[in-house]
């Protein structure tokens, strides 16, 4: 397996008393695999991301990427976060451009590679704009084009929409799935939005809280140009929907 | 239009000045010599133009001024950015700092004298001590202070030392850390006419000594009036660098 997480365990103390915010965590994932956490906050899914990203160490357990033990971040393991991360004081251009004098890339090819990227999520012509000329929307298409110009193996992306309104939101997810399936790129995408979760995943991890656990694994069974409105993707989200609304005492608040 | 109002701004609020000075000047008591008149300060002013003395003094205590302030604050910002990344560290600093810190820097004054005698070093340390720590304490506040994403994202694109520093850290910092050195330059500049009373035999402080001990009031008063302006001249100035560098980074306007 490409990503592999066995009996993954993380134990905070908050307030004196003990959250588990992952519960022997196991999960598998291919190369080339676009998969979504799903879960209410509190399940772990950012945990677990952050684990997967090197932000942060299990206590017990193994995380481990291409056979090897997760324990720092990596260039070739790019996070995109939920308020962008964007360097206010570079442009959009510097701002893309940030990873590359790491990876050894020639500086002569540094604006070539960052226009390429900037073109790839169509913010060609903004490349001199500062981030707080940008809309959000905008704004998480710069971190996006900066995470790709490095050329990573895997996307780590932390509710990278959730800050956006629900029409941004909605075209950035549409581009997100062209730009992982033009590129290749495995991506790990944490939501607590079941629709989003449907409309990019092939496998949603369905996570649920105290303690953070996986509920369940589910295959999307529909293909690389998903209708939100088409009969077929209702059905599946429906099926998530059930998933959440398990008869337990201890989801109860999803009943609400 | 604003740029014209602020300018009615200032020569109404100088007028006003300068006629209470004319009015005080006319009801005292005192002996011309030791009140002078705004005219008298003017043509005082203006007889240490032509002589030269005035430029001189000028000159030299914006040397020491210079040295003290801009070694200072290179000192401070580039300590201030190490101890804000070592928070256990400055935690054992910190205590030493808050200790010197409330001292005035003219306290400092006999004893430098005695260590390095008249001359530019005492001023220019006087300046030094006044300037750096609220250099040194803004900085480390703004360091610890920076966005955590900041420092997330350079791990992940394998930002290292000293590029994280420079390229990261140090503009994210800047705006809190400008504060700072903006904060001291003004205390640096009143610390340097106390430094030049005391410490030295030439420069803007000492003429104002030397325009007492040979009773010219009208000269004592003119220089006082150029190290005002000198010191609207140095902020405004600082002011215009800073805007240029934020600017240049992207920062609000």
């Amino acid at each position: 397996m490409y990503i592999e997480v066995k009996d993954a365990c993380k134990r905070y103390k908050q307030e004196g008393r003990e959250f588990v915010a992952l519960d022997n965590v196991s999960l598998d994932i291919d190369k080339g695999e676009f998969i979504c956490l799903l879960g209410p906050s509190g399940c772990g899914k950012s945990t677990l991301l952050n684990a997967l990203a090197g932000f942060e160490k299990v206590n017990s357990g193994s995380v481990k990427i291409d056979g090897k033990e997760v324990t720092a971040p990596s260039i070739n393991n790019i996070t995109i976060f939920q308020n962008y991360g964007l360097l206010p004081w570079r442009n959009v251009l510097h701002n893309v451009e940030l990873g590359l004098a790491a990876k050894n890339v020639p500086r002569s090819q540094w604006e070539e590679i960052a226009k390429k990227y900037l073109g790839l999520v169509g913010l060609s012509g903004y490349e001199k704009r500062y981030p707080r000329q940008l809309s959000g929307g905008q704004q998480q298409r710069v971190s996006i084009a900066r995470g790709l110009a490095v050329d990573p193996d895997i996307i780590f992306m932390d509710e990278p929409f959730g800050a956006l309104d629900a029409i941004t939101r909605m075209k950035l997810q549409e581009d997100i799935l062209r730009i992982s399936r033009e590129e290749k790129k495995t991506i790990v995408f944490v939501t607590h939005d079941i629709e989003e979760a449907v409309y990019l995943a092939d496998r949603i991890v369905v996570m649920m809280a105290d303690p953070g656990r996986i509920k369940s694994v589910v295959k999307v069974p529909l293909g690389a140009h998903r209708d939100r409105t088409a009969e077929d993707f209702l059905y599946v989200r429906d099926k998530i929907f059930e998933l959440f609304n398990l008869k337990s005492e201890s989801y109860i608040e999803y009943y609400i | 239009m604003k740029k014209l109002l602020s300018l009615k701004n200032i020569v109404v609020s100088l007028a006003i000045l300068i006629i209470i000075w004319q009015i005080l000047f006319s009801v005292s008591s005192y002996d011309k010599a030791l009140f002078p008149s705004p005219k008298m300060a003017l043509d005082a002013l203006i007889e240490m133009i032509s002589n030269g003395k005035l430029f001189e003094n000028i000159r030299t205590s914006m040397y020491r001024f210079a040295a003290g302030y801009i070694s200072s604050v290179v000192i401070a910002v580039v300590l201030g950015l190490i101890l804000g990344r070592l928070p256990k560290v400055f935690q054992y600093v910190n205590p030493a700092v808050q200790l010197l810190r409330p001292i005035s820097p003219t306290a400092w004054m006999p004893f430098i004298v005695l260590l390095f005698g008249i001359g530019d070093v005492p001023a220019i340390v006087i300046i030094f001590i006044a300037a750096f720590f609220p250099v040194l304490l803004s900085t480390v506040s703004a360091v610890g202070g920076i966005d955590p994403i900041y420092l997330k994202v350079s791990q992940n694109f394998g930002i290292k030392q000293p590029a994280l520093t420079w390229k990261v850290i140090f503009p994210a910092a800047f705006p809190q850390i400008a504060n700072g050195i903006h904060l001291a330059l003004g205390t640096a500049w009143i610390f340097l006419v106390a430094g030049e009373m005391v410490g030295a035999q030439s420069g803007l402080g000492y003429q104002i000594i030397d325009a007492r001990n040979n009773i010219r009031a009208d000269i004592l008063l003119a220089t006082i009036l150029v190290i005002g302006v000198m010191g609207i001249l140095l902020d405004s100035l600082l002011k215009l660098a800073e805007r240029l560098i934020l600017r240049s980074w992207g920062g609000a306007e």
